[in-house]
Formats: structure tokens, C-alpha cells, sequence
């Protein structure tokens, strides 16, 4: 058996060039893979992420009546009390942030632009609004009770040419189905490196918000953020029971997580197809080596080799091919997967919308999968490398001892 | 003892709808400790009937007796084994494994039968002293001449202890010199260990060390002289 292998090492060798490049065709199919694996790893994970922080956390309760595509402002599609109920979530143990917010549709103009506006009312105070906070990149954040001040998002800013301090005029939809129109001063500009996001919020404090909107002391919703998303049907559970709706963020992101799903599928068949090519180039070293070495088959026929042995003979050289060709892509895929993780990949606004993705993409390599798709590489190297070793094991000995040197 | 009996072998070759008629009807016997000659025009048949009792291939008809086993009933991995235990091949091309030291295409033999390290040693280096290449044993085959190469064959085909050494044209690739060399060498062998030689040639200078020369035609026995025993 070691005999079998040192054979088939020094026969690699005999053709360096050629067992290299296998090696590397079966190395660069692996790195493809652990790229692409951790690009949408991180891709996945960013997506939802985002979305739970930004737009809508892990369970909001809502009145059962409430249609968030239609912004609804009408009393009985609202939460009421909502502090009251955002206080008793806010108890849980396992919830981080419990936030009444309001929302409505509106338009905001400046000079002779004007824009589509997704209002939100926000209590500046809450923990779950730390990423509007933090996004400031201009003038400040708001206050609870400032009356005269909105945050309009980075790309809206430039859009309309504000600044902080400038003034704007907001056109915002009420619960009895007027419009009202008001002068605000824009207080911060913000960004959350969403594009989609960005370019159409618009935050008030919650209290101006019911004001201008006529909603009183309603909000559509109590926006919830656990500490770990892992709590989310248990505490989806305990807050149900009231005539109010709870949802979840699986419930709220229908669209990232059937993204996810048909993304799995498409990633499924790349990853079939690479592993196919690299296959092939195994299948056609070996096959080559195969015929060139006919002669020396027949020859370790001739002195009574198994036809058994000498499919083992040739299956140990895949195997070297796959341990060369594994080893190699792994250290390609950590270290091109860990250039992507400092650098990230940025795809812009994607102009994806109904779900809120980021702007750059961080690639984010997990251990199981780099386990698994090596070991998925090294099983198909050997595979591929059975038919030639079949073909090898068959050749008739007065056959191969006839072929030309 | 017979090492070799053929009975009424026949060997039709059919490529496509074109027959041809190799082998037509051979008997023969073969005793122990011979060193006998297959002589004939190219395309007499020597080659077959060597694949025929080399186990290399079956005949179309007839039988074939090696080492008293009737080689015709076995099957692929079965005439492995008995090519691998009883049957030791010398070719016109030099036939060694081109990645492996002439020590380990000595040792490639014993490797296969299993034999302890220590066993295929002490064998390896004999069989290097008795063709008189012990100097050479790191070398690969790229590095040796045909004749020592050929040496290294001989080596190689005695190393399991076989009863029969087949050689096909072992010289015809050497000149003069070095086939004069490889004869003697395997003629000492069958005198210093009595393993039975058969060889197939075309070379006159190669016949006069048989003790006996079979003679085909047209895949038939046309003379048999001598009795290829040790005088
Ligand atoms: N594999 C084969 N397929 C078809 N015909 C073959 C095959 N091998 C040999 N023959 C034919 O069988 C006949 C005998 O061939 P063989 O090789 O046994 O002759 P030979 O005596 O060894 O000749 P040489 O002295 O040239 O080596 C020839 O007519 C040859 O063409
Ligand atoms: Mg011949």
C-alpha cells in the first residue's frame, strides 16, 4: 500500500507541471466555493440584520386591524397606549428595547423639489433608535419635545440640497384623511449605509408626529429588538392573548427570507457547477495518465498485479490530487475570504426594494462550511477519479503491453 | 516434470470481420529446467503462444497446462496470481517501471507476493550481484543502458522464484555485446537454479545457446530438436 503511494507520487512528479495544475484546478473550485459561501453568509446574515435593526425589530404588536402598506392613520387601525404597552414589554427579560412608533406617508419639499416621504415617529430616547443616533453624520439628533425638527436621511439631503439647520416643508397624510402641511428645520442628516433606507425616511420625535398626524395617543406599532433573536417566538408567544396582533421578523421580512431561500437554490447549482469543472479536470489528468502509462500497466499486469491493486494504484494519485488540491484551497479561500471581510464588497443601492439591504457586503467564513465544502471537494476529487482508475484496472495485459513507448 | 503442456491450442485473432489464424493446432511439452528457443518468420505465432503460457491470454481452443494447473478454466485475477507466483516475463522493450529504482523494479515482485522486508532484501541484492548490477540499484531505468536495463528485467522475472521464465526477443533491442551478455546470464541462471527458459527469437546468434529449438509456421509446429535439458 505504501509501495502503491510512493508510486503514485513519484508519477505525479514525473509530470509536475500537469498534477500542479490539476491541483490547482481542484484548489481554485474550492476557494470559489468558501467565497461564495461566506459572501452570502455574510450577505444573509447582513440582510436580516439590517432589516430587524432598521425597519422591523424582532416582533412588533400592532392593532389587529393595522395594514402597513397603506400607512393606515384611522384611530381603531392603531395601538393605543402604546407607552403603557412598551413599558410592560420592555420587562421581559429577554427584551432589549420596547418603543412605540408611529408612521405615515407623506412628501417633503425644499425650494422647487420635492420628494416621497415615509414618516416615523420615533421616541428619541429608546435604545432600539441607537442606529438613527448613531447614522448622525450632520447637525444633531432630535430632541423628545422639539416641535420644529426633523432628520432626513444622507442621499434625500442631497437630493433636495439641505443642510442642517435648513428649512423644509413637509406634507404629511392624518387620521381623518387631510393633509397637513408644515415648515420643519432639518436638525441632523443621517446615514445607516442603506440606500434604500435612507433615501425615503424621514424621523420626528413621536409626540410632533401623533400632533401633526391628529393620531393623538396612538402609535402603529410597539417596535420590539430582543437580545438575541433566538427569544423571538417565546416572547411572540407571551405577548399574544390581547386583541392586538403580534408579529414576528419572519413575519415582517417575507421577501429577505424567500430571497434566501431561492438564493440557496441558485448557490446550490453553482456550486455543482464548479465542483463539475474541477471534476472534469481531474477526470482528464488522470485519464491522460491513464493512456501515457499503458504500457507500464501492462507491464504490472504482466508480473501479476491485481487488476484491483492497480485501480488502488491510480486512486491513491487522485487522492494525492485531492489532498494538494484541498489543502491549497483552503489557505486561497481563508485568505481571499479574509480580504473580503476587511474590505468588503460594495453593491451600491441594488434598487432592491420591499427589503432593506446594505450597501457593502462583508464576507463571513464559518468553520463548518469551510469543514464541509472541503470535505465535499475532496469526495468529489476522488470520485472523479474512480472512471479512469476503472479504466486502468481493465486494461488487458497483452493489450497495454503492445502500446508504443 | 512438465512445466508446460499444450494441448491442440488454437488462437484466432478477429479484428472486425477479418480473421486471423495465429496459432492452429499446437502441442507441446515443456520440461522442467529447459532452455529452449521458439523460432519462426514474423508473424509464426511465438508471441502468441508465449502469451498463451504466460497467462497473458487464452487460447480459442485447446488447453494449456502451467505447473500442472489447467490455466484455461481461471479467471483475470486468478491468472494474475499465477503469473504473479509461478510465471516470470522478459520483453523485447526492456519493460521496468519507469518511476521506480532498478532495486525497487527488482522488488516489485516480492512487494506483491507479500514477502517481509528483510526477505526481499536479502533476494534484491543477490539477484543485483547475479547480473552483476549492484552498483546501479539507485538508479532509475532512464539512467541505465538497454543492456543493463534488460539485466535489471532478468533480475526482475527471477525474483519470485518462478518456475518458467518467458522471453520474448530479449536481445533483439541490444547489439552485439550486450546480448551476448544477457544470454549468458540467463543461461548461467538455468544451470545455477534449474528455472525452465523459453524465449522466442528471430537471432541466430541467440539460438545456439538453446538446448532446443521449437520451429513455427503459418501457426504451427514444423520441428522440434533437441530436448532441451541440461547436457
Ligand atoms: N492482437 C492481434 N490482433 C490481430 N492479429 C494479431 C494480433 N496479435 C498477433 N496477430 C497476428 O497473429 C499472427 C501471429 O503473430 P505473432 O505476434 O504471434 O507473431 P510472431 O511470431 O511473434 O512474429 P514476430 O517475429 O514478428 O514477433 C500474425 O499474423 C499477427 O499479425
Ligand atoms: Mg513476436
Amino acid at each position: 500500500m505504501l509501495q502503491l503511494f510512493k508510486m503514485s507520487f513519484r508519477d505525479l512528479g514525473r509530470n509536475r507541471r500537469r498534477s500542479f495544475f490539476s491541483a490547482l484546478a481542484v484548489s481554485v473550485g474550492l476557494m470559489i466555493l468558501m467565497l461564495m459561501s461566506s459572501v452570502i453568509n455574510g450577505e444573509m446574515g447582513s440582510a436580516i440584520q439590517g432589516a430587524i435593526i432598521l425597519e422591523t425589530g424582532h416582533i412588533q404588536v400592532r392593532a389587529a386591524s393595522y395594514d402597513q402598506n397603506k400607512s393606515s392613520l384611522k384611530w381603531e387601525d392603531l395601538v393605543v397606549n402604546p407607552d403603557q404597552i412598551a413599558s410592560q414589554i420592555s420587562v421581559l427579560p429577554q427584551v432589549k428595547a420596547a418603543t412605540p412608533r408611529l408612521y405615515a406617508s407623506g412628501f417633503i419639499s425644499a425650494g422647487n423639489q420635492s420628494a416621497g416621504a415615509r414618516i416615523y415617529g420615533i421616541d428619541p430616547a429608546s435604545a432600539a433608535n441607537d442606529p438613527y443616533r448613531l447614522g448622525i453624520i450632520s447637525g444633531s439628533y432630535l430632541k423628545a419635545d422639539d416641535s420644529a425638527g426633523l432628520l432626513i436621511g444622507k442621499p434625500s439631503a442631497e437630493k433636495l440640497h439641505l443642510k442642517a439647520g435648513d428649512n423644509v416643508s413637509l406634507s404629511v397624510n392624518t387620521a381623518n384623511g387631510d393633509v397637513a402641511e408644515q415648515t420643519f428645520i432639518v436638525r441632523g442628516i443621517y446615514s445607516t449605509n442603506t440606500s434604500s433606507f435612507d433615501s425615503a425616511t424621514i424621523f420626528l420625535p413621536l409626540t410632533k408626529a401623533q400632533t401633526i398626524t391628529q393620531a393623538q395617543n396612538r402609535a402603529s406599532t410597539v417596535f420590539v429588538l430582543l437580545k438575541d433573536a433566538s427569544y423571538t417566538e417565546a416572547v411572540a408567544s407571551a405577548l399574544k392573548g390581547s386583541d392586538l396582533k403580534v408579529l414576528t421578523w419572519k413575519d415582517l421580512n417575507p421577501l429577505i427570507l424567500d430571497w434566501e431561500t431561492q438564493a440557496n437554490s441558485y448557490i446550490s447549482i453553482l456550486y455543482l457547477i464548479i465542483l463539475a469543472i474541477a471534476a472534469s479536470v481531474i477526470i482528464n489528468t488522470l485519464i491522460m495518465s491513464v493512456y501515457e502509462r499503458t504500457r507500464e500497466i501492462g507491464i504490472l499486469s504482466a508480473i501479476g498485479m491485481r487488476g484491483g491493486r492497480i485501480m488502488v494504484l491510480f486512486l491513491a494519485e487522485s487522492t494525492l490530487l485531492a489532498v494538494g488540491g484541498v489543502l491549497m484551497g483552503v489557505v486561497l479561500g481563508v485568505v481571499s475570504a479574509y480580504l473580503f471581510n476587511i474590505h468588503g464588497f460594495y453593491i451600491g443601492n441594488m434598487g432592491l426594494t420591499g427589503f432593506t439591504v446594505a450597501d457593502t457586503i462583508f464576507a463571513k467564513l464559518t468553520l463548518n462550511d469551510t469543514i464541509n465544502l472541503s470535505i465535499l471537494t475532496f469526495i468529489v476529487t476522488i470520485l472523479a477519479g474512480l472512471y479512469p482508475a476503472i479504466m486502468a484496472s481493465r486494461l488487458q495485459p497483452v493489450e497495454a503491453l503492445r502500446a508504443e513507448k | 516434470m512438465e512445466v508446460v503442456k499444450i494441448d491442440n491450442a488454437t488462437r484466432v485473432y478477429k479484428i472486425g470481420t477479418m480473421e486471423t489464424q495465429a496459432l492452429r493446432g499446437v502441442n507441446l511439452s515443456i520440461e522442467n529446467g529447459e532452455f529452449t528457443a521458439l523460432v519462426g518468420p514474423s508473424g509464426s505465432g511465438k508471441t502468441t503462444l508465449l502469451q498463451l503460457i504466460g497467462c497473458l491470454d487464452q487460447p480459442s481452443s485447446g488447453a494449456v497446462w502451467v505447473d500442472g494447473k489447467d490455466v484455461t478454466r481461471l479467471n483475470r485475477n486468478q491468472r494474475a496470481d499465477m503469473r504473479r507466483g509461478h510465471i516470470g516475463f522478459i520483453f523485447q522493450f526492456f519493460a521496468l517501471i519507469p518511476t521506480l529504482t532498478a532495486y525497487e523494479n527488482v522488488e516489485m515482485p516480492l512487494l506483491l507476493n507479500g514477502h517481509s522486508p528483510s526477505e526481499r532484501r536479502e533476494r534484491v541484492m543477490e539477484l543485483l550481484k547475479a547480473v552483476d548490477l549492484v552498483e546501479r540499484a539507485k538508479n532509475r531505468p532512464d539512467q541505465l543502458s538497454g543492456g543493463q536495463q534488460q539485466r535489471i528485467a532478468i533480475a526482475r522475472a527471477l525474483a519470485p522464484k518462478p518456475a518458467l521464465v518467458l522471453a520474448d526477443e530479449p536481445t533483439a533491442n541490444l547489439d552485439t555485446e550486450n546480448g551476448t551478455q544477457v544470454m549468458q546470464i540467463m543461461e548461467k541462471l538455468n544451470k545455477e537454479t534449474g528455472v525452465t527458459f523459453v524465449f522466442a527469437t528471430h537471432d541466430p546468434r541467440v539460438m545456439k545457446y538453446a538446448r532446443r529449438i521449437v520451429t513455427l509456421r503459418d501457426g504451427l509446429i514444423v520441428e522440434n530438436n533437441g530436448n532441451g535439458k541440461n547436457s
